[in-house]
């Protein structure tokens, strides 16, 4: 599926700094930067308010930065488009078409022949296991199972990155620890750039193998890490991924900075 | 107010009696049975169907009690029909009385019936006897005097009726009836009315469904009753499609774009609380009271609606939607047609039903006014005669097609926008 153009990602001092009707201006994004190479899977994490959705937002193109600038294969990023593939929390997906046609939607607005868009349609059904249910009403689906449609619609348009906003956000606990599971085997068998934003810190450890730790006023990126456990969870389960040595302490680490980041927050307002 | 307290007792009673059966009855089994709140529990309840029966069985059985039907068992005492007599006491100027009867037939109106018969006109006294015919729910003048020797002449006057005394302006209670004196000393006789209701006010429901039948045979004023309906609907139809034609676009006009709403805002909010009723003298005057009139007025009526209900649902669609869209490589017009409009068709689907609903009503009110053929016209033709039969089929028809034009719209609805309220 993947045609294996080299993609690389590159973020240079994005500032985003608007004003509220109020007059009082806000400073989501102060001088980010950042390089995703090809393959690479990135989550980003941050207490609200630090300005990572409004990052993602830019790099998808459906905001403009104020400076700075998003570069992707060598072309500045100027709006929307198709190479950028976006997986959003809920509500993304078409209800009046069937589980087949929105994972086709994609290819359908380039005027991909119809036969070709059937194949990469079940193949993508078979790869997200959804094999048995492309006639149905996407509005007749679990909520799990309407995010591996909107996984495989982001797919199935073939995208150098695929930006997820928070894509598990609204599942329950059980139906989270699968979909991670299988947001992992989809970036090890694609080899697509993945940029992942959560507010779940154990997620972000899980699937990055970058992490990046955004803090706000005005939002910047804190710290980053470099972590083994989402090639370690490609392999196996990721139950046992959460007890490997170094993963407990990494959470705790990080927890321990969000929380000092929240209680600056608290403690500015009052 | 005697009906009224019938409806409530009939309520009551029905539904006691229905709590009684069902006591033993409803099984008890369901999750809701086991439900220990009820009141202000929505899901719980039910609409009755046994309520929904007996709910339009009582309303046929009172119209039936109340007009003397054949079809119902039960009637509230009808009007007095058929041979009754009173005697009066006339006082001549010399200060004699002498008596004599006043026979009286009551019959039907509409029907024919002859004056009773004198068995024995040849009296001893100067005061002879009377005969008089009288319609239902009508009365009679009774000049006694005009037979009675020395009738005409001064201080003749009639001071009794059956042995109790009378004065001008008084009146007495005979046997089936009152007898009333004007004041100029003549005797009026009213029949007595019993409950039921003259059919003028209100028809029994075999001669609404009687006329029914001779209508959709053989026509109203040289115009068939489908003429009539179907006249009524070709202008509903063709109002809403011109109605639809503008203001759907015009609707997505305003949704998309900033200058579009603006321009139109003030013009669609002022426009939309007009009752369309208020537009009839001036689209008469605009128009003219023909085709072109009707149709341009529930043009106007379907107009806003449709507007407003294709902005909603422009207005409407999830920004993450267009977003994915947009992600996904779709252009601004593949935007429009594959995202916009089928997630504003739900809106738009609404607002139709509301539409239809609001030129049914139009035009039936625009008929009243103005029309040649049509179903409001033939209701204000019959009322103008008094033929009540006629106007109340008239309205019972009116409700059952615009009850009809609803539940298309349901089904359409169904049909065409399976994903409503499930986005």
């Amino acid at each position: 599926m993947s045609e294996n153009k080299p993609s690389s990602l590159r973020v240079d001092q994005i500032s985003m700094t608007f004003e509220l009707p109020d007059g009082n201006s806000i400073e989501a994004l102060k001088n980010v930067s950042l390089n995703l190479e090809e393959g690479e899977i990135l989550s980003v994490l941050g207490p609200s308010g630090c300005g990572k959705t409004t990052l993602l937002n830019i790099i998808a193109g459906f905001l403009a930065p104020t400076s700075g600038q998003v570069i992707l294969n060598g072309n500045q990023v100027k709006g929307p488009g198709p190479e950028r593939g976006m997986v959003f929390q809920q509500g993304a997906l078409f209800e009046w078409m069937s589980v087949r046609k929105n994972i086709g939607f994609g290819p359908a607005m380039k005027g991909v022949p119809a036969a070709r868009i059937k194949e990469t349609v079940d193949e993508l059904l078979e790869i997200v296991g959804l094999h048995d249910y492309g006639e149905k009403a996407v509005y007749e689906l679990s909520g799990g199972m309407q995010q591996r449609v909107a996984l495989a619609r982001c797919l199935a348009n073939d995208p150098d990155v695929i930006l997820m906003d928070e894509p598990l956000g609204a599942l329950d606990a059980l139906t989270r620890e699968k979909m991670q599971g299988l947001v992992l085997k989809l970036w090890k068998e694609t080899g697509k750039t993945i940029i992942l934003i959560t507010h779940a810190v154990e997620e972000a450890l899980l699937l990055g193998e970058r992490l990046l730790v955004m803090a706000p006023r005005p939002g910047h990126i804190h710290k980053e890490y470099r972590l083994p456990f989402a090639n370690l969870g490609v392999d196996s389960d990721l139950r046992s991924v959460k007890k490997h040595k170094d993963f407990g302490p990494k959470r705790e680490e990080i927890l321990a900075m969000i929380w000092e980041m929240e209680e600056d927050i608290m403690g500015r307002k009052e | 107010m005697l009906i009224l307290i019938i409806y409530i007792s009939i309520f009551v009673l029905a539904y006691v009696a229905y709590k009684a059966i069902a006591g033993f009855t409803v099984s008890k089994t369901g999750f809701n049975a086991r439900k220990t709140v009820t009141f202000g529990d929505e899901s719980s309840v039910k609409s009755n169907r046994a309520a929904s029966i007996i709910s339009v069985i009582s309303i046929f059985l009172i119209w039936g009690a109340f007009t003397g039907s054949k079809i119902t068992p039960l009637h509230v005492p009808g009007p007095f029909v058929g041979d009754t007599s009173f005697s009066y006491t006339a006082t001549n100027e010399q200060n004699l009385t002498s008596q004599a009867r006043v026979h009286i037939r009551v019959g039907l109106i509409g029907q024919d019936f002859q004056k009773p018969e004198i068995s024995d006109n040849n009296q001893s006294g100067f005061a002879k006897d009377d005969t008089l015919k009288v319609g239902a729910w009508r009365s009679a003048l009774i000049r006694v005097q005009n037979n009675d020797e020395g009738g005409k002449v001064k201080g003749y006057r009639v001071t009794a009726i059956d042995g109790n005394p009378i004065a001008p302006k008084q009146s007495v209670e005979v046997a089936d009836g009152v007898v009333n004196m004007t004041k100029k000393g003549s005797l009026s006789f009213v029949p007595d009315k019993g409950w039921q209701m003259e059919p003028i006010w209100l028809p029994a429901p075999e001669s609404v469904v009687s006329r029914l039948i001779e209508i959709s045979i053989d026509g109203y004023q040289n115009v068939t009753l489908l003429e009539n309906l179907g006249w009524s609907l070709f202008r509903v139809i063709m109002g809403f499609t011109f109605g639809s034609l503008v203001g759907i676009p015009l609707g997505y006009a305003m949704g998309l774009n900033g200058w579009f709403r603006g321009w139109f805002d003030p013009i669609v909010e002022f426009m939309r609380p007009v009752p369309p009723l208020a537009l009839i003298p001036l689209v008469i005057i605009w128009f003219g009271i023909w085709e072109q009139g009707k149709i341009s007025l529930l043009f106007l009526a379907a107009l806003w609606i449709m507007t407003i209900s294709a902005r909603a649902g422009v207005s409407g669609v999830n920004i993450t939607k267009v977003h994915a869209a947009y992600s996904l490589g779709a252009s601004k017009f593949q935007i429009l047609t594959h995202v916009i409009v089928p997630n504003s068709l739900p809106e738009i689907f609404t607002g139709a039903r509301v539409a239809m609903g609001v030129c049914w009503g139009t035009v039936v009110a625009a008929e009243l006014v103005a029309a040649e053929k049509g179903a409001g016209k033939m209701i204000i033709a019959a009322s103008k005669f008094q033929q009540t039969d006629i106007v109340i089929m008239g309205i019972i028809l009116i409700g059952v097609i615009g009850f009809g034009i609803d539940i298309l719209m349901r089904v359409a609805e169904q049909i065409l926008v399976p994903w409503k309220g499930k986005g």
